[in-house]
């Protein structure tokens, strides 16, 4: 076996246990699309063409709780302003026909730029990439039908079975790796302070919208260090 | 059009613009001034943390203390303990179905 393919082995191995990582995530999601009233293609859409698992997950839970339109999908796509920068560092790596370009755009998600971005080549870049980003596509997509069938119309299987909490037990699981930095330690606290305040008094999803704010305490306008 | 149908439309057109703004737009030029990158890298931690709140203890738009906080402090603990996230998950929904069974609430 050539080194090249060593790599790329090995490049294909990263890109499956991602996918298969996130598979739990998927039913998860599915159950949530049950428990929110959701179809089985309403929830297909949601996780073929917006594509972003914790950004689905933000605007169907506050479509649950019975907020507004207008507040489920900001809430979505504040979640999603990461795929910009996600965008700005794979862009050199996915360079082709405008077609081309335009397809492999709707692969942004957290697990393709981690694989891409970690390999050395522009080439291997792509190729990890690519993997990635279509794996977790089918098997995320599989996955919701999984949990929006095999639950639908079950009655409180849901929750009999504990899967309500897999929500809260799946957004924990997506942010626990930030939490290493003292920074995102601070800026989790405030926001998981901010949310919980103000349930009781505004709609639903804007508790989640106004802990965003806490970013702010950052200064992330500021160059790092510079107000030192 | 449910309204499930109107937010998964929006959110798609505007996640696949945030998506391939760089690529489609920017292509190889880096322009995106750093303090952008670095708002959006911080975005999803008090987000997620915020849903993790929400998602946890409300219940049809009040604040209520149920079995799903068993799961989440279990889920706490497996990944502090480094447990694979499909263990977690499982976990979680073992924890709270238990407390359900044995405690009630």
């Amino acid at each position: 076996m050539s080194e090249l393919e060593t790599l790329r082995r090995k490049i294909r191995m990263q890109a499956i246990s991602i996918s298969l990582a996130i598979t739990p995530f998927g039913v998860a999601f599915g159950a949530l699309c049950t428990e929110a009233g959701l179809g089985t293609w309403e929830a297909l859409g949601f996780s073929s063409l917006v594509f972003a698992g914790s950004s689905q997950f933000a605007a169907v839970t506050v479509l649950a709780e019975g907020g507004t339109i207008m507040a489920a999908v900001i809430a979505g796509l504040l979640l999603n302003l990461r795929s910009l920068a996600f965008g700005v560092a794979m862009a050199p790596s996915l360079q082709g026909s405008l077609l081309w370009r335009a397809i492999t755009s709707q692969l942004m998600i957290d697990e393709a730029t981690a694989v891409g971005s970690s390999q050395e080549s522009q080439a291997l870049r792509r190729y990890g990439y690519i993997w990635a980003g279509l794996s977790v596509f089918v098997l995320w997509n599989l996955m919701t039908w999984v949990g929006v069938t095999l639950l639908s119309g079950t009655g409180t299987l849901i929750q009999d079975l504990g899967i309500d909490a897999t929500i809260p037990a799946a957004f924990l699981g997506l942010v626990w790796p930030k939490l290493s930095s003292k920074e995102h330690q601070v800026i989790a606290g405030v926001g998981a302070v901010v949310a919980f305040l103000l349930v009781p008094f505004v709609p639903p999803g804007i508790p989640v919208i106004a802990a965003a704010a806490a970013v702010l305490l950052l200064r992330p306008w500021e160059k790092r260090g510079s107000h030192e | 059009m449910s309204d499930a149908v109107v937010v998964m439309v929006a959110l798609a057109a505007g996640t696949y613009t945030l998506k391939a703004f760089a690529p489609l737009v920017l292509s190889n030029k880096r322009v995106l001034p750093d303090w952008i990158k670095r708002f959006a890298m911080l975005l999803p931690t008090p987000l997620l943390a915020a849903l993790v709140i929400t998602s946890t203890f409300t219940s049809d738009d009040q604040i209520i203390f149920d079995a799903r906080i068993a799961g989440v402090v279990a889920a706490m603990v497996a990944l502090a303990k480094r447990v694979p996230f499909v263990l977690v998950i499982v976990i979680a929904a073992g924890v709270t179905a238990l407390w359900r069974l044995v405690v009630g609430l």
